[in-house]
């Protein structure tokens, strides 16, 4: 089926500037997309996979490496040439067993051969890529556990089976999820850069818009795709722009302190909070082509980056949002 | 860049991490609690040295079986080869190196026995470096590693991101050995922070000598026993040490009074007054060096976080998912995955009898019967559900309802810290309902909550017989149920909703009778503003706990929920 092109999605601004910035600075670590269903969590996640310039990856090898990994990780990479292959995108699902998440022993060989060999799972597949998990909320406990520590190292080691393996797994990290069906550990929700909050549109004409551009899609797929094309190409532009500028980008001692003075006046625990608001407003300003980070960046990332930090009370019923955009005006005027 | 703070908790976690990465083997390892950038900054400078001074260094994943921890027969390589091939654990792998163990708190009791194990048995068995994530104090890593590690750091609150070049020592052995003052001032200072095991003590002896060393000296001074008491002994502390005066910048609270056990040991400890400054130094230097929320802890009187069954259910055994466990005998359908090595294993001791009744040669690969197929399992934790039972009639809800209402949000908080699930049942005028089917959503039990009115009469046997069948169907599901009452116990609508007294009392009796068949877990919270004989009663006839609360708030009721929880198991 052909996918829903990025710049068709109408509306959700939010969780689309969340991702493009994922996009531009993998290392922040990935978006939670809080909301109900049908709000184009999914189509967005997804469609964004496709934008992104492909990966120079080692042929052949199961990880698709990089140069740099090979180095690292000799022992499980692949030898060849390099060569250009599209960013992985893996859609893990919530009932995914533990082999099939961090790999396991390939049955097969081992049985005919008596040979011990490694069968990657999705955490493989993923690196270097995006792993989307739709309900992370509702993910058993035990797989959590072990999303979290691959995600806080970057490899998985696996020592199972008789298997000792470690490869590498560096993925941004995709979440989606509907608060009202469970809660996500705080551990899990923590290791997450940017979180943005997605409401069906309520205006009736952003509704219909929607409506359009689906029964559009259905109708002609490749037309449709075709349409959009040019979008999305711009968006592609902008991303790898947006790579390449954001090395050349250091947010200034002002701008530190905002971020500290934000963070403290919103109750924002540890120091993590405020690395994610510093490097997620140099995302934006490369993302942005801006010449240098400047405070109306900072503001503009400042809900998505800290949502989810706030320390939790459970009698105090405003919502996180509006506590950040009133520690902004407070701070900021 | 921003200028550190003075004393960043990350400083004296970088000393103890230049002491442990000296002698790993030496002080058993180091607990880093609390993720922050820090920590990953110290983590990475530990791979750093490891690697310069090529002791091995490897993160051990929680899903580790007991053959790639412990070592065992190569199974598949043994047949292949048709020899004995030993295949190496990750514990001798790693020997006179150390395991970085990510997730401590998650760590499976029997993993972190086989560390233990290794540990205690010395020579160069790999010592552990324990993240410790824990979010609350109910959950820490297991005791028998947190004891084996010498240095418990606290870097949740570091507001640094680079460390500092770790240093390190050469040989211990030019250290003189501690003399008897100093092992005096030792001693005594854990006493008065309320250590009781002998081995922290043995760790800060060693951690005194490595500190010397460290700066060069070849006997051990003040400085290196304050730094010792400091790293080992002050996070350990399990009460305030007897001393007048906090410090003024941290807590403005006078020190509690002294706990009755705490008074008859000092005079023991000042018959010897020469040692009194130097110890009196010393629990100086480890109240400084105790964590914030650990001194706010003490001063209320509170124990440390201890490691209880927390949030889970009894555990099951599942074929699908959770923790490995071992195999057993099973044919692998039915989404079972078959045990390989298992079923190997179980084949190979009759290869030659069924070789020989085959009359097959030597070079026929493996003879493999159905009876030989091993099958894995995989235990499942069961996650409880606590189902509350709020009585909001008038006779109760008057005055009472609000407070029940916020302790019910309490509790929920915690529930979803400990990943257990809600439900909540409500009873009042001539009808019971399940107002929340178990959840862990805060948002929605919240909106329940709020939503739940109040008055009219006690249908106590209605409410009862909603909470049983509540029960029944989350045990059906796997799940192990808990049960809050909060009731004042003045049953007066019977269960066929018909007024009257005598009636409604004897129908909520059955049906507390019919809970304690059931066997349940519960507790009954008697919220009137008298408590009566009734709110015993009906605790007795469930076969429940009792907690009567005349006076009590929101928080009150909370935490005695939680000191009394239910099904909190003892194994």
């Amino acid at each position: 089926m052909a996918r829903f092109p990025f710049s068709a999605i109408v509306g959700q601004d939010e969780m689309k500037q969340a991702l493009l910035i994922a996009a531009v600075d993998p290392s922040l670590g990935g978006v939670m997309v809080f909301g109900d269903r049908g709000t184009g969590k999914s189509t967005a996640a997804r469609a964004l996979a496709r934008l992104l310039p492909p990966i120079t990856a080692i042929e052949n090898c199961p990880y698709g490496c990089s140069k740099e990994d090979q180095a690292r990780y000799s022992d499980v990479c692949g030898t060849g040439p390099l060569r250009k292959r599209p960013v992985p995108f893996v859609d893990m699902p919530l009932g995914a067993t533990e082999d099939r998440v961090i790999g396991s022993l390939d049955l097969e060989r081992a049985l005919r051969s008596g040979e011990k060999a490694f069968e990657p799972g999705l955490l493989a597949k993923a690196h270097r890529g995006f792993l989307y998990i739709d309900e992370i909320n509702l993910l058993e406990d035990h797989l959590v556990d072990l999303l979290l520590d691959v995600a806080a190292s970057g490899e998985n080691v696996v020592e199972r089976e008789g298997l000792s393996v470690r490869h590498p797994a560096r993925f941004v990290l995709i979440g989606s999820g509907n608060p009202e069906e469970g809660e996500l550990r705080p551990q899990l929700l923590d290791r997450f850069g940017l979180s943005v909050e997605v409401r069906t549109p309520a205006e009736i004409e952003t509704r219909i818009a929607i409506m359009r551009a689906v029964a559009q899609q259905e109708r002609d797929p490749d037309g449709f795709e075709a349409e959009w094309a040019g979008e999305d190409d711009k968006i592609l532009k902008q991303i790898a722009r947006g790579k390449a500028k954001l090395p050349k980008l250091t947010p200034g001692d002002d701008l530190l302190e905002d971020a500290a003075k934000l963070c403290l006046a919103v109750g924002a625990d540890g120091l993590r909070g405020e690395l994610t608001l510093m490097r997620a407003a140099r995302a934006l300003a490369a993302l942005k082509g801006a010449k240098s980070v400047r405070r109306e960046h900072l503001i503009a990332i400042a809900p998505s980056a800290l949502r989810h930090r706030l320390r939790r009370d459970v009698l105090d019923e405003t919502g996180s949002a509006a506590r950040i955009t009133r520690a902004i005006e407070e701070q900021f005027g | 860049m921003t200028t550190p703070a003075s004393s960043d908790p990350l400083e004296d976690a970088s000393l103890a991490a230049s002491l442990f990465a000296s002698a790993p083997s030496l002080f058993g390892g180091v607990v880093l609690r609390g993720a922050s950038p820090a920590r990953d900054a110290l983590v990475a400078e530990l791979q750093r040295v490891f690697a310069q001074f090529e002791k091995p260094l490897r993160r051990l994943p929680g899903h580790v079986d007991d053959d790639r921890l412990l070592g065992g027969i190569d199974i598949a390589t043994s047949l292949a080869t048709r020899r004995t091939v030993r295949s190496t654990g990750v514990i001798e792998e790693c020997e006179g190196g150390a395991l970085i163990v990510p997730m401590a708190e998650r760590v499976e009791p029997g993993t972190a026995g086989r560390l233990a194990q290794a540990l205690d048995e010395g020579g160069s068995a790999p010592a552990l470096i324990l993240l410790d994530d824990a979010h609350e104090a109910d959950d820490a890593p297991p005791q028998s590693l947190l004891e084996r590690c010498a240095f418990h750091c606290e870097l949740g609150a570091s507001r640094l991101w680079q460390v500092a070049t770790l240093r390190s020592f050469g040989n211990l052995d030019e250290v003189a050995a501690l003399d008897d003052a100093a092992l005096e001032a030792l001693a005594a200072t854990a006493q008065a922070l309320g250590v009781a095991s002998v081995r922290p003590l043995i760790f800060a002896g060693s951690a005194a000598r490595a500190h010397a060393a460290l700066e060069g000296r070849s006997t051990v001074i003040d400085t290196d026993l304050a730094a010792a008491v400091r790293l080992v002994l002050a996070p350990r502390a399990t009460r305030m040490p007897p001393m007048e005066e906090p410090p003024e910048e941290e807590q403005s609270e006078p020190p509690p009074p002294p706990e009755s056990e705490t008074t008859p040991d000092d005079p023991g400890e000042q018959q010897s007054p020469g040692d009194a400054p130097l110890e009196e130094m010393l629990v100086e230097a480890a109240k400084a060096a105790i964590p914030a929320d650990l001194l706010a802890a003490l001063a209320q009187g509170a124990a440390p976080r201890r490691v209880t069954g927390g949030g889970t259910g009894k555990r099951r055994k599942s074929g699908l998912r959770g923790k490995p466990l071992g195999a057993r005998q099973g044919m692998p359908t039915g989404g079972k995955r078959l045990a390989l090595i298992d079923t190997l294993r179980a084949a190979v001791p009759w290869q030659a009898v069924r070789r020989k009744e085959a009359n097959a040669g030597d070079d026929t690969p493996i003879l493999m019967r159905k009876e030989d197929l091993r099958v894995r399992r995989f235990e499942d934790k069961a996650a409880r559900v606590t189902i509350f039972a709020v009585d909001a009639s008038g006779s109760a809800a008057a005055a009472r309802l609000a407070e029940a209402k916020g302790a019910v949000e309490l509790m929920l908080a915690q529930a979803y810290v400990t990943r257990s699930e809600v439900a909540l049942v409500a009873f009042r005028g001539d009808c019971a309902e399940l107002l929340l089917p178990p959840t862990r959503s805060l948002t929605r039990a919240r909106r329940a909550l709020s939503e739940l009115p109040g008055g009219g009469g006690t249908p106590l046997a209605m409410g009862l017989d909603a909470v049983r069948e509540c029960a029944d169907a989350v045990q059906s599901k796997g799940r192990t149920p808990s049960l809050v009452v909060l009731t004042d116990g003045r049953a007066n609508i019977g269960r066929d909703g018909q007024p009257g007294r005598k009636q409604a009392g004897e129908d909520a009796m059955a049906s507390a009778a019919a809970i304690a068949r059931a066997g349940y877990d519960g507790i009954v919270i008697d919220i009137s503003a008298r408590a009566g004989p009734e709110g015993r009663n009906l605790a007795e006839a469930m076969g429940a706990r009792f907690l009567a609360l005349p006076r009590g708030d929101a928080r009150a009721i909370a935490g005695a929920v939680e000191t009394l929880q239910p099904g909190r198991e003892a194994a």
